[in-house]
């Protein structure tokens, strides 16, 4: 089956398998790659460039209304919710969603209802409960739901026992 | 029911709803970006108490204290003094030199929710030297928003907080200068609150009232639809003066716009544009 979209999300301590995740993707990858990650306000064009070290696919932060390209991973530009709005992206700047600005639940949430079937996706382990909800919405609509087994996240806080709220088909060690 | 046919339901109560609003009090959502709007509709919808968007629609109708509260959910997005503090320090460095050769100044900064960044930019000026000679319109749909820019009155705490920023965009004095402490308040000085304009204004609804050197419109489009946002275009480009600047936020872009062509860029990354057409 073809899917539409992938998207991943991450907090603090995902950094370390979001490189992973993103090196692990071939140059004629199909399918756009979508990325909240949690970050600071002012953080400026620092992470785009540190993760395009990872990766052949173009690295960007999408503006608003932006069309979703194949062959591009767009991450969520700092203190803006990142959406998915049919074949578009849209931002706004609404409240804190689990304390987030992105946030992983706003991306999963409408991309869940955008892509249905279409979607993958997948939450790399952090500190933070953002994420659970929208997991929980992309298994809804007929997604693929995906996590990183929390005992192998870089931030010794995160490590700990899947918990269960993340209902995926598969839990995933990165390396 | 199947997740996705709950949301087609909701589609169809959504456009009732909003043709509802439209009819009852004349507020015009029905081009709104259907992503993030169906976001602050559910959480509206919590907040009321209720599980259908039908029942909503039902108790806006009814009830105009909800409506109220609907109208705020609708108009807020994050704000603060010296927000994106970047984007004020390319002002200074990119617009107020063309501000110096003018007379007088008329500034609109459309979508001014609760007056931070009105006021921030009055502060800018204000160092900057152009304050006296400068008008600032401010506008919003809000009028209970409006009210509170007017006074200029927010809590002692927060405004301690928007230091920082103030010190990030260039400030060249000292940000407690600008406001007197009155119990757990912050009240802006009354001499920076003289050449401020604060008006009724729906973007989506209203017609240009003015011709201007300036227009800021940030991240307040990003809530519309491509079609309401070129309709905007529109109504900002007819009341921009020839070699007027518009601002706009740092992830919006003039890009596919009608416009795009009548613009030439002063700074790409705060997206600061001036009108050459």
């Amino acid at each position: 089956m073809g899917y539409e979209l992938v998207v991943i999300g991450a907090s603090k301590g995902g950094m370390r398998a979001l490189q992973v995740v993103l090196g692990a993707l071939p140059a004629g990858f199909p399918t756009p790659v979508a990325v909240a990650l949690h970050r600071e306000k002012g953080s400026g064009e620092g992470l785009a460039a540190l993760l395009r070290k990872s990766t052949p696919l173009v690295v960007t932060e999408p503006e608003d209304k932006e069309a979703i390209r194949p062959g591009h991973i767009y991450l969520a530009p700092p203190d803006y919710h990142l959406l998915v709005e049919g074949t578009y992206f849209a931002l706004s700047i609404d409240e804190l969603v689990e304390y987030a600005r992105p946030s992983v639940n706003v991306l999963f949430e409408s991309a869940a209802e955008a892509c249905r079937k279409g979607l993958i996706g997948v939450i790399l382990t952090g500190e933070n409960q953002d994420g659970a909800r929208g997991l929980v919405a992309v298994k809804a609509y007929g997604g693929l739901a995906a996590a990183q087994d929390p005992t192998t996240s870089e931030a010794p806080s995160c490590r700990r026992p899947p918990s269960p709220q993340f209902p995926t088909r598969r839990s995933c060690r990165w390396r | 029911m199947q997740p996705a046919n709950k949301r087609e339901l909701e589609s169809i109560e959504t456009q009732l709803l909003l043709e509802g609003v439209y009819q009852r009090y004349g507020y015009d959502f029905r081009d709104y970006a259907p992503a993030s709007l169906k976001r602050r509709i559910r959480l509206c919808m919590q907040k009321e108490n209720l599980s259908t968007v039908s029942a909503l629609l039902d108790k806006l109708l009814h009830d105009p204290a909800c409506m109220e509260r609907f109208l705020l959910a609708l108009s807020i997005g994050v704000t603060a003094m010296f927000r994106d503090p970047e984007f004020y320090r390319a002002f200074c460095a990119t617009v107020v030199p063309l501000l110096r050769a003018l007379p007088f100044v008329r500034i609109w900064h459309a979508g001014c929710a609760s007056g931070e960044e009105v006021y921030s930019l009055a502060i800018l000026l204000h160092e900057e030297g152009l304050y006296d000679k400068a008008k600032i319109y401010a506008t919003d749909m809000n009028e209970v928003l409006l009210q509170q820019a007017r006074e200029g009155i927010f809590p002692l705490k927060t405004m301690q907080g928007y230091t920082d920023n103030y010190i990030r965009a260039g400030g060249k004095r000292s940000f407690s200068e600008y406001y007197t402490a009155r119990y757990e308040n912050a009240l802006f000085r009354p001499n920076l609150k003289t050449n401020l304009i604060w008006a009724a204004h729906n973007l989506v609804t209203d017609a240009s009232f003015n011709e201007f050197h300036v227009i800021l419109c940030r991240n307040v489009m990003i809530y519309f639809n491509k079609a309401l946002q070129d309709r905007v275009h529109h109504l900002l480009y007819d009341s921009l003066m020839p070699q007027g600047v518009l601002g706009l936020g740092s992830k919006e872009s003039l890009k596919f716009t009608p416009y795009e062509d009548r613009f030439e860029e002063l700074d790409g990354r705060e997206k600061l544009y001036r009108r050459i057409k």
